[in-house]
Parts: C-alpha cells; structure tokens; sequence
C-alpha cells in the first residue's frame, strides 16, 4: 500500500510542486489549501497516511493543524511533515512541540522530499 | 614526495584508461538496449569514478568536466531523461575528450573549448531545475562517502513520548538496515509490567551492530527527526583502514566498552569457572538483553572480518609487465638447464640421480605452465575495442553493420594480444570495406539490410582459433584470379584450389578494390596481416561463398615464449619446427626420389605435394642417407614436404631471439638451446616455402 498523502499549502503552486514530486514516487494525493480545509478532508472519511503541511497559512496553520491533528482518534500516530524556511526555527520548535514528526526546510528538491517521507510511509 | 604523487597519479590513469575502455562498451550497448537499466548504472558508476578519483589525484578539469556527464546519466538513472542517439554521441565524444585529457598534462586553448562545446551541449539536455537538483545531490554524496566499510555500535534509547509526535521507530531501524549489513537486539530491560504498560510510551531500546561504507553522516541522517527525542550514541568499533587489533575481544571487554559493567565487576566474576555473560545475569549485573547484544556485536565483527579477509584474499594485485617477462625468461633457463640435467641423468645409470631428475622436471613442468597461465588474458577486451571501429566505419560508409562476438573469455598470452590488434583492426576494416554490401544492395539480394561481423575466438590444443566471419558478398573468386594474373602472381594456365586463389589476397600489392578509400584498399593491408600473423607463428586461412560472406581463421600459438617444435637432423645439425603447422612425418627413399625425375615433388598417397631438401638449402654434408623423411606442413591451405634426414621427436622449445646481425636471415625465425648444450635453429617455414616458390617462377 504506497498510501494517501494529505498535501496542506495555501500556495497553489507549492501544492502542485510537491504533489508531482510524491505521484512520482508512486504515492496518492489528496490537497487542502489550509488547516480548516484538511480537517474536513479528514471528516470526509478517507484515512491519510501522512500529512505534509506548510506553517504559514490563513484560517488555520500548521501548528494548530498538527495540534488538533493529535486530538483526533486514527491520527495519534500519523507522520505529520512541516515545510518550513531556515529562517523559522522557532516555529519549527512550535511545531514540534504540537506533535511534529518531521521537517523538511525550503528549498528541497523533489528527490529530498521523498527521502524524508520514505522515512515515514513505505 | 612529489615522486609518490606522481606515482599515484599515473595509477589513476591506467585506471581511467581501463574505466573508459568500460564506459565505451557499456555506451555502446546500450545504444542498442537503451532502457537497460544496469548499463545506465555502469556508465554511470564509471564516470562517477573518474569524476571523484580525478579529483583525488588533481585533474580538476577532467573532475569537473566528468561531473556534467554524470549529472546528465544520474537524470538518466533516475529516468528523467531518455537515452537517445544523440546522448550516445554526446557522451561518446565526451569519453574521447577524457581520454584526451589524460594524455596531456596541459590543456591547449582549443581542447578547452571542445570541452566547453560538449559541456555545454550536455547542459542543454537537462532542465535548470534538474541541473541545481543534481548539483545539490552531488554535493551531499561527496560528503557523505568514506570509501571503505566500518563498523559501527549505535544504541538507540528512545524516550517514552517518541511514538507521539508519529514517529516509529520500526521504521527508523528499517532505514538504518538500507545502509549496510546490521543486527538488532531490542532492549527490553525496562519495560514495566503489563499492568502499568502505556501502549502509547517507547519502553524498548535498541542496540544495533551495523557494517557500512556510508559514513558516520548517513547514520545521523536517520536519527535526525529524533535527535532531542532519544538518546543517540554512535561509535566506531571496527575500521578496516585502520584496524589497530587483531582478534576478537572477550564478551567481558565488550561489557565494559558498552558501559554496561564496570571492570571491578567484570574483575570479581572472572575468578569463578563458568561463562562470564550467565555469570553476570545470575549476579543480577546486567541484564539478559545486554548480554545478547554484546555476543552480536562479537559475532558480528568476527563476521565482518572473516568477510574482509576473504575479499582481500580473492582479490588481484597490479604487476608490471616486465616482471612477467622476466620470469618467463627465468623459467625459460631452467627448462634448458633442466633438459641438460634430464640428458646426464640418462647417461650415468644412477637410480638416484635419476629419480630426483624425474622431480625436477615435474616441477619444471608445473612452474611454466603456471607461468604461462599467469601472463594469459581473455581476449575479449581486444574484441569490445572493435565495437567502436566498427559502428563509426559503418556510419562513414553508409553501412548498417552489427558486431557480434563469441569466446570473449577465450584467453591468449599478453604479447600475442598485443601484436594481435592491428591484424585484427585490418580484417574488421576489410569486412566493412569490401565484404558487406550497402543496405540497398543487400536487400536486392534478399538479404536483411543490416549486415553482420562475427568475431569469435576458442581454444584447440595449444592453438587458439579466431574467426572473423561476416555476410557480406563473398570474395569473388575470378576477379581475383585476374587480379593475380595481371600482377604477375601466378601464370595465366595456372590451376588452383579455391582455398589458393583466396590466399593470392594476403599477397604482397594485391588489391580488388575498385576505387581506393580511406578505409582500406590502399593495397597495404593484406599482406601487411599475414605479415603479422606469420611473426605471431600463426596461420591464416580465407573462406567464402560468394554472394553469402566470408569468413577470415587465425591460428594462433597460446604463447610466443615456449612453443611445441618437432626437433629434426640434417648431417648432424639440429633444427626445429614449429609442430603447429606439420600434418605428418613420412619415409622418403631412393625409389621415390627416383620417380619424382628430379623435380622435388613427391607422391603422398595419391597426391602430389612439393618438397624442400633442407641438406640442399642449407648446402649441409654431401653423401645423402639411403632414407630419408618428409615433415608435410600445411601452409597457406597447401601442403609442403621439408626433407630432412631424421626425425628425432616433439620438444618444448624455449625461443631465444637470434641476434641483430642474424635476425633478417630469411627462413629462420629463432634458435633453442638443446638439452646437450647445442643450438638448434628454429625454422620459419612459410618464409622457406615463399622462397621456393619465388625460385620456382623465376627459373
């Protein structure tokens, strides 16, 4: 099972850039374009196998995201991957403390992203 | 000091040449299967090589210049971009500049732009976002390589909330595993008990034995989510490039190295009889897990070691070339002094004497065929050379020519390898010039439009045979029959075999060609083969079937140093022949001399076979025995008797060069020491054969 990949950005290119990547590596996709959005993509029912989400996004953040995120029953567990810059440590500490698994800081090449997410999903 | 460097750097380069000897095969077939991904691998790895070693060794611009190529083939592994005609080409051109740069220790300002023209016509193959990706991954493989194994103790104590934030550590043991050969063992020691377990808390530790030539760096990469979530330790335990002691250490040294005792516990135990680890469990010292961890990690390296040692015993080591010739010389001496030993031991009735001769020269025996083993190589890297020449000859010509090859692993003594090439290179460009036909002629001759060279090579006896065969149109047997008349190479009534009108090509100034092109037919080039085989002691023999191909046979000697002779008497000087070239030995007695009316040509079963008297060639002695004997050879496809006036036997003929004032003599290619001390003269009978003939036409 190569699993489907939550892919939470609110910049449209960002979410095709890395989609590409993972559909490359053989992984299904889904998007959300903010916090609030990928929760609902949750409720809908379709079970994710991780979550890769950037930090600074409108209605909902990362760091809030991965909080609730933890709250939830099925995604206790669940990898969750922060895209971050060099220059956002300290959100990067936020989002650890939330419950991050990981961290990939931008810019990443498509085959970096996919060396951190095999780390995580097979 | 710079003498070492210099050293180093020439060994780099026989290691380049050799790499792009490699590189050029692996591209070329895989011009014809461009999805394989294991050539892509190899060209890649070859040129990664020489991209890192070349940076080692301060060939900057070939490191640099190398590094585009491999960035274009890593986009390739990764299937990113396809392999094409125009790649190949590229990257073809691209290994010819390398090679170039190895040669010369400055680069010239044109030899720099060809780089820069390559470089930049590979670059415009891959996109920018590719390239910096590429350039970016480049970066991290360089520092990440160690270049050897290395064994390293890693624990790996997770703290209790690590599953929390998503991680598993299955996983992360799973990774570690894609770097090496590891082992395992789960601590379980703190575990609580199934009441108090939380299932969302990390209780187990681990320690992993792990084997790899990745780096210390590529171990961290791993952990590197879970660095403030675990305790990490890593460290080195074993370093085959630089491994300070032999042996295994004791399971109670590995305890203390762990951490996992102190050497005042380790001390009180050993006293009592019994296994240290059951020991230091029972006395509640360290736990079970500890125990099993450390025999791993003894287990372990004694593996790895055992595994080094193998590895380092299979593999081969660099000589010059010299220092085989050398020893085949040495070897050469002896077998002489050996044959002198045998001889005496024969004469003096003495059991002893003659029992440890017997050793000697079992020994002798073994020693040179060990010898001669050593200097045997296959010759299939003479054959991979061809595929170049003849997928850019066939390009130029506007022919469509595949070359296939068999026997590869077939393998020659290195001289005879050496002088073998520029036959070879001369029957392959002939085959292309002459033999196949152009697409469109081979098809009106319902032939498919893609001709076929086939070069194979296998053992026979102490002979290898290699054929060159391709399916071109055939040699056509009357144009040369004019040709040879008109040239003056045999008379207008002469009647001869198919297999004799075919050799007339390998004489000297004969050329069908019907227009001279830059590729051969420039009249040299036959003549100039069978030249070269003829010094190699070899024979060469043509086929063909019009219309259908033809195919070139050489019959080559294993090895030039030794070689199987027939000894012979004439009045009472020695001779040899090359036994490589006599079909058989018969009587020659006055009747038959008598019945032959003067002429030297004898009846050999019904067949009429022309005959030398070596007592008159050579104008020895002047009474003529009552029987004599005939050695019939072969040569060039005809049979030819040599009188002489005894056979005495085969011999192991060592050849020794005669000298400088002698070496022209025609008809004598070398001389032997016999076992008495005397010298024999070794026969070159093709040369003496050609003499007669010429004699023969001219009278």
């Amino acid at each position: 099972m190569a699993g489907n990949i939550l892919i939470v950005d609110d910049s449209a290119s960002m979410r095709q850039l890395v989609s590409f990547a993972l559909k490359d590596g053989g992984y299904d996709v889904t998007t959300a374009v903010h916090g609030k959005d990928a929760l609902d993509k949750m409720n809908n029912g379709t079970k994710f196998a991780m979550v890769i989400t950037d930090l600074n996004m409108p209605e909902m953040d990362g760091i809030e995201l991965i909080r609730q995120l933890r709250q939830r029953s099925g995604y206790k567990f669940t990898p969750v991957i922060m895209l971050t810059t060099e220059s956002q440590d300290q959100k990067k500490q936020e989002g650890k403390a939330a419950g991050a698994t990981g961290w990939i800081v931008k810019p990443f090449t498509p085959d970096q992203l996919l060396g951190v997410v095999k780390k995580f999903v097979k | 000091m710079d003498n070492q460097m210099d050293r180093h750097r020439e060994a780099f380069r026989e290691e380049a040449f050799e790499l792009l000897t490699e590189l050029e095969t692996a591209l070329l077939e895989l011009e014809e299967m461009p999805d394989d991904a294991e050539l892509i691998g190899r060209v890649f790895r070859a040129m990664h090589t020489i991209k890192g070693s070349g940076a080692m060794f301060g060939f900057d611009d070939i490191s640099r210049f190398t590094h585009e190529v491999e960035t274009v083939f890593d986009q390739v592994r990764n299937g990113k971009i396809a392999v094409t005609k125009q790649l190949i080409d590229l990257t073809l051109s691209a290994r010819d500049r390398v090679r170039e740069m190895l040669g010369s220790s400055e680069e010239s300002s044109a030899a720099a732009s060809a780089s820069e023209e390559i470089v930049s016509a590979l670059r415009s193959l891959i996109s920018d976002r590719q390239q910096l990706q590429a350039e970016r991954s480049i970066r991290e493989e360089e520092s990440e390589q160690s270049g050897h194994e290395i064994t390293y103790r890693i624990r790996f104590k997770p703290s209790p909330g690590l599953m929390r934030n998503g991680t598993n550590p299955i996983m992360l043991l799973n990774e570690l595993g894609t770097l090496g050969r590891q082992r395992v063992v789960a601590q379980k020691n703190s575990l609580p008990r199934l009441e108090e377990l939380v299932p969302e808390d990390c209780c187990t530790s681990w320690d992993i034995i792990l084997t790899t030539d990745r780096g210390m760096n590529a171990i961290r990469d791993v952990f590197v989510f879970v660095e403030d979530l675990a305790e990490i330790s890593i460290q080195v335990i074993d370093d085959c490039g630089a491994m300070t002691e032999d042996g295994c250490k004791k399971l109670g040294a590995i305890l203390i190295e762990r951490g996992d005792i102190a050497e005042a516990e380790l001390a009180a135990v050993l006293p009592l009889q019994k296994k240290v680890g059951e020991l230091l469990v029972e006395k509640g010292i360290v736990a079970p897990d500890q125990v099993e961890a450390a025999l791993a990690e003894q287990q372990h390296i004694r593996e790895v070691r055992e595994h080094r040692e193998k590895t380092e015993a299979g593999s081969s080591i660099r000589v010059p070339s010299e220092k085989l010739d050398k020893l085949v010389d040495l070897v050469g001496e002896l077998v002489t002094i050996q044959a002198r030993l045998s001889q005496m031991a024969v004469g003096r009735n003495d059991a002893l004497l003659f029992s440890i001769t017997e050793e000697v020269e079992r020994l002798t025996a073994e020693l040179r065929d060990n010898i001669m083993n050593i200097r045997m190589l296959p010759i299939g890297s003479t054959f991979s050379k061809f595929r170049r020449l003849v997928r850019d000859l066939s390009k130029e010509l506007g022919k469509e020519i595949e070359m296939t090859t068999s026997g590869a692993e077939t393998e020659l003594d290195k001289t005879v390898i050496d002088k073998l090439g520029d036959p070879l290179v001369h029957l392959i460009r002939n085959c292309i010039d002459h033999g196949i036909e152009l697409p469109d002629e081979r098809e009106k001759a319902s032939k498919p439009g893609s001709g076929n060279i086939h070069l194979s090579a296998m053992h026979s006896g102490a002979y290898v045979v290699i054929e060159i065969a391709d399916d071109g149109k055939g040699l056509d047997a009357e144009a040369i029959r004019r040709k040879g008349i008109e040239k003056g190479l045999i008379t207008a009534e002469a009647e001869l075999s198919e297999k004799e009108l075919y050799s007339l090509i390998l004489a000297p100034g004969f050329s069908t060609a019907r227009t001279v092109t830059n590729v051969s037919g420039r009249g040299v080039g036959m003549d100039v083969v069978k030249r070269a085989i003829d010094e190699l002691r070899g024979t060469i023999e043509i086929s063909s079937r019009k219309g259908q191909g033809s195919t070139m046979t050489l019959k080559l000697p294993l090895t030039l140093a030794i070689i199987e002779g027939l000894l012979i008497r004439v009045a009472g000087e020695h001779f040899v022949l090359p036994l490589s070239a006599v079909l058989e030995c018969v009587e020659f007695s006055g009747t038959e001399r008598a019945a032959a009316h003067g002429r030297n040509i004898v009846n050999v079963r019904g067949q009429l076979v022309p005959f030398i008297s070596l007592r008159q060639k050579f104008s020895l002695g002047n009474t003529t025995p009552a029987i004599e004997h005939i050695v019939i050879a072969e040569i060039s496809g005809t049979q030819c008797g040599f009188v002489v006036d005894q056979v005495i036997g085969e011999h192991q003929t060592v050849i020794k060069s005669l000298g400088s004032i002698y070496r022209s003599v025609a008809g004598i290619s070398g001389a032997t020491i016999l076992g008495d001390g005397t010298v024999a003269l070794i026969l070159d009978m093709p040369a003496l054969f050609q003499m007669a003939a010429a004699e023969e036409i001219s009278s």
